[in-house]
């Protein structure tokens, strides 16, 4: 295996793309270094880009926050621009892995490793986060929604590098918010998990909804009837039942030694429910 | 295969190795600097007996490789002490008598370190929770706990 430090972003894309064998690119290498240790991957070439300009910045861009491809979660918490304007995002980064993994974890990371259970996607995707990837044709945007491709798996090619990861401005009347089911506190993959983006009116019912779902199918799956289900209402108890019955019927769980897919499935929901009153509560409502 | 050359602190003193590509910073630290404080108990980041803290950040250093140590500051349980005067940590853990086999506890005094520098007046939970990936199989947690809010609390010059 070759390491090598990056140049350029666009020295990385042409090394990745050049390599015959295995290439991947490493930032936090919170998972790449796992995998390689158990020899599930055994790369030819790693190409480190967390020295490059921006990649290690959280920076104000239209409104909302660029997030670098080697941000950690720690620096991710201790922002207090982000923390306010996405809390959700923040949360779900934030619990991945112990304090030791979060000061190295990456959200870009997390999302390109490609875990049907990874924490931070479901909350990208409801925040309606855009991937800026840097490829051999040149740099492209993409919705993190469209990235995720199966277990393992993600729509990026061969030499692609997820440079960053923006999250876009929200009106003042907005809140969002992540939770997962793990059976102790601390240190555990989810076995279901829910994250909510709530807009409310005026009148403080909700707006626009996004409930996206993780662990339950094989990639972070949008709930669409369960978010509808919300619209117009106070998160009364009914809209909250029809939030969560939607949930249930749009997953496609697994049985697997964390859980049986009928527990996911009602899980699911109860994250889903729980999840959508701190993001009510976020958006300056009270239940 | 060629060797990388790694210039970089580890507890204030310049030092430089030379490594494979593969080798972790906790490969290195053990074999190249001879520094055994940190350990490898799952080489997989699930149980901080490897803990160090790079450029002040709290890390896995079985997660990390030799060959992106470069310029970082590094620190262990071996910079801990002054001289013959333990930490504050170090002694409440003794004691404390907050260890048994021993092996998670350079890890758990390095990440100890590392909350009461950013948190000098840490609840339980707070100790708990941060403390949630340094994994002890022989305590029971409540002694290292309590040794860690006394050193806390002597720190602080309130003992």
């Amino acid at each position: 295996m070759r390491y090598h430090v990056a140049n350029s972003l666009s020295e990385a894309v042409e090394m990745l793309a050049a390599e015959a064998g295995t290439a991947k690119v490493l930032a936090g290498g919170t998972d790449l270094l796992v995998q390689m240790k158990s020899g599930a991957l055994v790369p030819d070439l790693l190409v480190d880009i967390k020295a490059l300009e921006g990649m290690r910045d959280i920076v104000p861009e239209g409104g909302g926050y660029r997030i670098g491809a080697a941000v950690s979660g720690a620096q991710m918490g201790e922002h207090a621009g982000l923390r306010a304007l996405w809390p959700g995002v923040v949360e779900a980064a934030g619990l991945i892995g112990s304090t030791q993994v979060q000061g190295r974890a990456t959200i870009v990371g997390n999302l390109c490793n490609g875990s049907p259970a990874a924490d931070s996607v479901p909350a990208l995707i409801a925040a309606g986060a855009i991937a800026r990837v840097v490829g051999p044709d040149g740099t492209r945007e993409m919705r993190v929604a469209d990235i995720p491709a199966g277990p393992g798996r993600t729509t990026l090619e061969k030499a692609d590098i997820v440079d960053s990861v923006f999250l876009p401005a929200r009106p003042a009347r907005a809140g969002d918010a992540y939770l997962r089911f793990i059976p102790r506190t601390e240190m555990d993959i989810a076995v279901a998990s829910a994250a909510v983006n709530l807009t409310l009116d005026a009148e403080g019912a909700v707006e626009s909804a996004l409930v996206v779902l993780g662990a339950v199918a094989p990639t972070a799956i949008m709930a669409y009837d369960a978010g509808t289900a919300l619209v117009g209402s106070r998160l009364e108890p009914s809209a909250l039942e029809q939030c969560a019955a939607a949930c249930s019927a749009a997953c496609n769980p697994i049985d697997d030694k964390r859980g049986t897919a009928a527990f996911r499935r009602q899980v699911v929901g109860v994250m889903a429910k729980r999840a959508a009153r701190i993001a009510f509560e976020r958006a300056g409502e009270s239940l | 295969m060629k060797k990388i050359h790694v210039s970089l602190t580890v507890n204030g003193d310049a030092v430089d190795y030379l490594c494979e590509p593969q080798e972790t910073l906790l490969d290195a630290l053990r074999d190249h600097l001879n520094l055994t404080g940190a350990k490898e108990g799952c080489g997989t980041g699930d149980c901080g007996a490897c803990s160090v803290t790079v450029d002040g950040r709290l890390i896995s250093s079985c997660l990390m490789l030799a060959a992106e140590a470069g310029g970082v500051a590094v620190e262990t349980v071996e910079g801990m002490a002054n001289g013959a005067e333990l930490h504050p940590l170090q002694r409440h853990i003794l004691d404390g008598a907050a260890l048994q086999c021993g092996v998670c506890t350079p890890g758990i005094l390095v990440a100890a370190k590392a909350l009461l520098a950013q948190n000098p007046d840490p609840s339980e939970t707070e100790i708990r929770y941060w403390l949630a990936g340094n994994l002890c199989r022989c305590t029971g947690y409540d002694k290292i706990i309590r040794a860690v809010q006394s050193a806390a609390a002597e720190m602080r010059g309130e003992a």
